[in-house]
């Protein structure tokens, strides 16, 4: 490992050097720092989770819901009109807006539903950012015929509003956050407390590849689907491997599940674009890979921001659903490996590919996904004309009208 | 051998269990926190628990987390705690230290159990790390002589419990009821089947804290546990120095008539 290349104290403690993904060691990364009061729930889940995942039923269970239900496969389209910004590079989109609710989330949360039943759970809890998460899951929810609530940051009840609306027409009920940031890290804490005091009858089904294990590998293996089927398509569709898969990095999950499908490809790398805001100053952004610490944050060690003291720095980003300021365990020892890089992106940049997107292609992107575009077009730049990249589109941006409509003036007759 | 073990030998001796109160360092400020702390000392609390005030408090309710608030909005620094601890120290009193792990690990495990050990520290309470992710602060804790205090909850299994009764030293902090800590008007339940089941595992004493906020309360638990824990009923009364003092008092006198004598 390369500790001995960081200043920071905290440093050289971890004692789980040993990579033990399955167990939820990323090298020294992930582990279980949570109250005792939630190990049980945790190895139950991940005793459920071990069993299902080897048993033919379930598989074909959670298959067939991602093909019926959620649309899979979904499309790979080629970009050439968006690509001409990119200095020629070819592109390819990965397109997870066109899932059923309009984003990736919906994979791993019917991977976790159909868990939630065979614990015999009724109640599932969630927290949600953009809202995307707690629409599939309420989605979810409504087909199995579970108990939803659904905790969201008070500011993000207000910048995604439509999905509030979505989320209550489903049957779920939304507790807007107040504590904190009152964005997606508070409603992770509300989510948490809830979970303590009813983890007999509830589920926490946690919206990213980040938290205590078994999440961080559950959640990374329901959305390997993403990365798999790229790589068929792109060596269908191009004849050949990509030089790099990207994607955005809010907690982690669509960019994890993308790069799951190239990570024995060396020749592939396998770049992240993480929200930087409005600037590096703290406060200003949420690249935590970028610009955090190592520290633990919801029940792992991972990067974090952080000030000297070890208190979180609340996140900043245009993007509700990157506003986060951990990341998952499993991009932490990611980076620190070198197997995959990891870039800011600033709200700036992002909205100019939010539009320039839906310009060129007609295909509006979630401000999210519009991260990973943006960082799309610089590195296609790097690579020159032939070069090949396929992007994780994780979303669709119907949801983001709100925020685009007031950042462009469209609102202004 | 801990340096706890004088206190609970003396309420043992006394047929009471012995008096834990919680309060934030920082809380309203660096000095006041010491100075309510060292009165609830006064008034009867046979060990102080000083928190750290944290961002993300997972596993308190309003009253503690407003505390943390407050206390971070005003300035506090992790290196306040050290402070706040030598007061109580210098006065007589026994304190240990209630803290989430990430301020720990980030001002480094060792550094810490050393700063915390020179304060007059006299161990720390754990409620995010458990023993299976604290090689390193078992470590610390021995090479600073400090107690390392992990928690057992309603939902530990058997197993769960004897390897976490293993791991602590001092007294075993067992969580009353399933959730987070705030008063509530019910407690004890499920706690005197934990008490049981970890007595099965270890001669610990054992302590018993989350929504104690009455001297009857604390009779109640004084009856099968040896110590009662004390936090949000004290935070929601720091505003007034003579509340804690009436309260540290009403706890007291409840933790000396436990209602069923104690095994
Ligand atoms: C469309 C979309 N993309 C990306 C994200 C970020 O999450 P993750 O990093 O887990 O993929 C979100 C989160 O809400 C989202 O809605």
């Amino acid at each position: 490992m390369t500790s001995e290349t960081h200043t920071d104290p905290g440093r050289d403690q971890h004692q789980h050097s040993e990579h033990d993904p399955e167990h939820g060691h990323f090298g020294p990364y992930g582990g279980r720092y949570l109250p005792e009061a939630l190990i049980g729930a945790m190895d139950e889940l991940a005793a459920v989770y071990e069993k299902a995942r080897l048993d033919p039923e379930f598989i074909a269970e959670f298959t067939g819901l991602l093909r019926d239900y959620a649309g899979r496969p979904s499309l790979l389209t080629e970009a050439p009109r968006f690509a001409e910004h990119a200095g020629g590079a070819r592109i390819f989109l990965k397109r997870e807006d066109l899932n059923h609710t309009g984003s990736h989330k919906i994979n791993n949360v019917l991977g976790q539903a159909l868990l939630t039943k065979r614990m015999g759970k009724t109640r599932v809890i969630a927290e949600t950012g953009a809202g995307q998460h707690g629409v599939a899951t309420a989605t979810a929810c409504a087909l199995m015929g579970l108990e939803c609530v659904v905790y969201m940051g008070e500011v993000d009840t207000q910048r995604q509003a439509l999905n509030v609306a979505r989320m209550r027409l489903l049957g779920a009920e939304v507790i807007p956050v107040t504590t904190g940031s009152r964005t997606l890290k508070d409603a992770i804490n509300e989510a948490l407390r809830d979970w303590v005091a009813n983890v007999d009858t509830t589920h926490y089904l946690l919206g990213t590849a980040a938290g205590a294990h078994p999440f961080p590998m559950m959640v990374r293996n329901f959305h390997k689907v993403i990365g798999q089927e790229a790589r068929a398509q792109i060596v269908d569709q191009a004849g050949r491997l990509p030089d790099a898969v990207t994607a955005c990095v809010g907690g982690g999950s669509n960019a994890i599940g993308m790069f799951h499908g190239f990570i024995d490809d060396p020749s592939v790398r396998l770049v992240g674009f993480e929200p930087g805001g409005r600037g590096s100053e703290p406060g200003e952004h949420g690249a935590t890979l970028s610009e955090g610490s190592p520290g633990m944050l919801h029940g792992a060690l991972s990067y974090l921001l952080q000030d000297e003291d070890g208190q979180t720095i609340e996140a900043y980003s245009i993007s509700a659903g990157l506003d986060y300021p951990g990341v998952g365990p499993e991009h932490a020892w990611l980076k620190d490996t070198g197997r995959a890089e990891y870039r800011p992106v600033t709200d700036a940049e992002a909205m100019d590919a939010f539009q320039l997107l839906s310009r060129t292609e007609g295909i509006i992107p979630a401000i999210e996904s519009a991260h990973a575009l943006a960082g799309t077009l610089r590195l296609g730049r790097e690579l020159g004309p032939d070069g090949l990249i396929v992007v994780c589109l994780s979303g669709r941006g119907d949801k983001d009208m709100d925020t685009a409509a007031k950042y462009f003036g469209f609102m202004e007759s | 051998m801990s340096r706890l073990d004088p206190v609970f030998a003396r309420s043992r001796a006394e047929g009471r269990a012995a008096l834990i109160g919680y309060l934030p360092a920082g809380y309203p400020t660096v000095d006041g926190s010491a100075e309510r702390l060292t009165a609830m000392i006064d008034s009867g609390c046979d060990i102080v628990e000083v928190g750290v005030p944290y961002s993300d408090p997972v596993m308190d309710g309003p009253t503690v987390q407003a505390a943390a608030d407050l206390a971070l909005r005003g300035g506090f620094r992790l290196r306040d705690l050290f402070r706040v601890v030598e007061q109580v120290s210098s006065a007589g009193g026994h304190a240990v230290v209630m803290t989430y792990w990430n301020p720990v690990h980030r001002y480094g495990v060792d550094r810490f159990a050393r700063d915390l050990a020179a304060a007059g520290g006299l161990g720390v309470i754990t409620p995010d790390l458990i023993p299976d992710e604290g090689a390193d602060w078992i470590a610390a804790a021995a090479e600073h002589d400090l107690d390392r205090i992990f928690l057992v909850a309603p939902s530990s299994s058997t197993e769960r419990i004897a390897t976490t009764t293993a791991a602590t030293t001092g007294f075993l902090y067992a969580a009353a009821v399933m959730g987070v800590t705030g008063a509530r008007d019910r407690v004890g339940v499920a706690a005197s089947g934990l008490v049981a089941r970890a007595r099965e595992c270890t001669d610990l004493p054992i302590a018993v804290g989350l929504g104690v906020r009455s001297g009857d309360q604390a009779a109640e638990i004084a009856g099968f546990a040896d110590a009662v824990v004390v936090g949000s009923a004290f935070v929601s009364r720091a505003g007034e120095v003579a509340k804690l003092r009436e309260l540290a008092e009403e706890l007291a006198d409840g933790v000396r008539r436990p209602m069923v004598p104690s095994r």
